[in-house]
């Protein structure tokens, strides 16, 4: 599997290059964050903020009345947890075109439950105006900030640093809105997102082998969440739903899709994977997936569950997991 | 014999006190002391301090047309009360949205509403918000929660230097905004980035919700704290309008200009007094205490000051 690293730093550079309303904030994590090219190349668009988390969020407001398109950059606990207020009354009641680009979903970080950002869907998902994008591999890092940038109104990035592997084609772009159908069957219907994406396309392929069908979606746009085909292929699974995301089980994608079953009267049973209600500590991302649940085997456990029946997978027939050094010079898991 | 804008100043002050006052007795309540306190500030910030154009605004407030979103084409800010937005102009920032009622007079005084808006106030589907929105005449940012206004006038401030405009940016707060952390990010960030195109006008009326803000949360010495944190800080008498206008007529400097306006919450109104230290919101106990605020605005309306 192709790694790609700093994908983020090199493609906002370029993606930059000719638009200059679009500046930079950041506070404190210019390196961590990965724009600390975007202030070598274009120093008169980067704001340092320093530790200023909640007036960088309603200062941002303010170049945003004024036409220009700020990217705050730094860990998306940052961005979404200690300015809420400042993120919910300067920015999304006022509808205002500000970027959060928030690095360290859920447990990709060995920080631990401080750095870790576990309930950010769930909790930028209830302001209204907001809009949330999650990048699941390298070539969605490319492109999320373009797809980002179309919508009228403030986004929040889901954002991935470091040594990302390429999981989608580059040339079967990341869409708004739109779910990427990764495989198909009539059993279960899976929906992932995020670094869970990954771990799901190892476990069905096995389970794929073994006969059993998998509807597998990946899921960027976490709100609106209003994909059609999303509906369909919950609609049409026999044996159930799952849903795989690196967040709490309460308010992210598992909740989405609780919601849509419900008002569509889908009736579907509906299997979470997810953190159980729970706070995490600080490890490696292997560790963590596995201590917590969200990698391969935790899905292969959730079918059997949902088909009734074991199906003999063991850890050794899923494909190795990733193991990335914790504190490698492309800071895939470190600050 | 004072020169002709200070009368027409002291004469705004006066209209806003009595508005203000005429609303509270014919409610019950109202933030009465906050007019007290402020109404020089806003009076000289509107007819002597701020570079702005004439309103663009109807004269009588649109009703509430809902809040700015995707699906809501018909959104506008309050801003336009305060003239067009031009380079060269001026901008003016509310940022306690609880001195709604204030403004919202001082806009009537100064002729860029009716007085048939100030009779919407608090009114259902009107956009003469009790706490003002920013659809709220007058009003161009959300800065109910409070801590905020400065920050985003902070960031409308930067991003007019980055275009290169000649116009300010004047932000009207209240002294207890300084006891929220974020303030002091803001003047921190202006401090460091040398903004000198805001100015902000402080009602120092040593008064919140809870009582005397000494009790309560001590803010002093202010000017020295601002000054520490970069800040180019005067200190003056907030009903003396020589003293208030003076700052604003200076250079700048490099420095985030603030002005401390030290006020007394009982200005012209000393019945007040009686209700220290709990000023915040003025709620009548009795038909007896309406009446008599009742009869100090029918004194003013005979002319008697």
């Amino acid at each position: 599997m192709e790694m790609v690293a700093n994908a983020h730093e090199r493609t906002f550079v370029e993606w930059a290059k000719d638009k200059p309303e679009v500046l930079v904030l950041s506070a404190d994590l210019t390196s961590s964050v990965e724009i600390r090219l975007f202030k070598q190349t274009y120093p008169e668009r980067f704001i340092s903020m320093g530790l200023t988390e909640q007036h960088m969020m309603s200062f941002a407001a303010g170049l945003a009345r004024e036409g220009y398109y700020p990217f705050l950059h730094t860990f998306a606990v940052f961005l979404y947890r200690r300015p809420y207020d400042q993120l919910a009354m300067s920015v999304a009641y006022a509808n205002l075109p500000v970027r959060l680009v928030g690095f360290l979903p859920g447990i990709t970080t060995p920080g631990g439950a401080s750095h870790q950002a576990i309930d950010d869907i769930g909790v930028v998902r209830m302001l209204p105006n907001m809009t949330i994008v999650e990048a699941g591999d390298a070539s969605e890092v490319e492109q999320i900030i373009g797809v980002a940038h179309q919508v009228d109104g403030p986004v929040y990035i889901r954002q991935l640093r470091g040594e990302v592997p390429r999981l989608f084609d580059p040339s079967e772009r990341m869409a708004l809105g739109r779910a990427r159908h990764l495989s198909t069957g009539t059993d279960i219907t899976l929906l992932s997102s995020g670094i869970c994406t990954e771990e799901a396309m190892r476990a069905t392929a096995v389970l794929k082998s073994r006969g059993v069908g998998i509807e597998h979606l990946h899921v960027s746009t976490l709100k609106p969440f209003d994909d059609p085909a999303v509906t369909e292929a919950v609609a049409s699974a026999n044996r159930g739903v799952i849903t795989m995301e690196n967040h709490s089980v309460v308010g992210g994608l598992g909740s989405a899709v609780a919601d849509l079953i419900a008002e569509n009267g889908l009736g579907s049973h509906l299997r979470k994977i997810g953190l159980r209600d729970t706070f995490a500590h600080g490890a490696s991302r292997p560790y963590l997936m596995k201590h917590y649940g969200l990698d391969a085997t935790a899905l292969v456990r959730e079918v059997e569950q949902a088909i009734g029946e074991p199906l003999g997978i063991t850890a050794d027939d899923l494909a190795s997991a990733r193991l990335d050094a914790v504190h490698s010079l492309a800071k895939a898991e470190a600050l | 014999m004072m020169e002709d804008w200070k009368v027409e100043v002291s004469q705004a002050a006066l209209g806003i006190r009595r508005q203000v006052l005429d609303y509270t007795v014919r409610n019950g309540g109202g933030y009465l002391s906050q007019a007290c306190s402020s109404a020089e500030l806003f009076a000289l910030l509107y007819l002597r301090i701020m570079n702005i154009g004439p309103s663009e605004a109807p004269m009588v407030p649109e009703p509430f047309l809902g809040v700015p979103g995707p699906k809501n084409l018909n959104y506008r800010t309050g801003a336009a009360y305060n003239g067009p937005i031009a380079p060269d102009l001026d901008r003016f920032i509310l940022s306690p949205s609880h001195y709604a009622l204030v403004h919202y007079a001082t806009l009537v005084e100064v002729g860029r509403m009716s007085a048939e808006g100030l009779a919407m106030f608090n009114q259902d589907g009107q956009s003469v918000e009790m706490i003002a929105a920013e659809h709220s005449p007058g009003s161009e940012v959300m800065g109910g929660s409070l801590g905020q206004a400065l920050s985003q006038a902070s960031g409308i401030a930067f991003a007019r230097r980055l275009k290169g405009d000649t116009g300010r940016v004047w932000v009207f707060m209240s002294d207890g905004e300084f006891q929220e952390g974020q303030t002091w990010e803001a003047i921190e960030v202006m401090s460091f980035q040398n903004l000198d195109n805001i100015g902000i006008y402080v009602d120092v009326n040593g008064q919140q919700v809870d009582g005397r803000m000494e009790d309560v949360m001590r803010i002093e010495p202010l000017a020295s704290r601002l000054e520490a944190f970069g800040a180019r800080t005067f200190s003056v008498d907030g009903h003396d309008l020589d003293a208030l206008a003076e700052p604003a007529t200076l250079d700048p400097d490099g420095r985030p200009l603030v002005v401390l306006a030290y006020t007394d919450p009982c200005r012209g109104i000393p019945l007040l007094e009686e209700r220290r230290p709990m000023l915040h919101y003025v709620r009548f106990k009795s038909e007896d205490e309406r009446q008599m605020y009742a009869n100090t605005l029918a004194g003013w309306q005979k002319g008697v000051h």
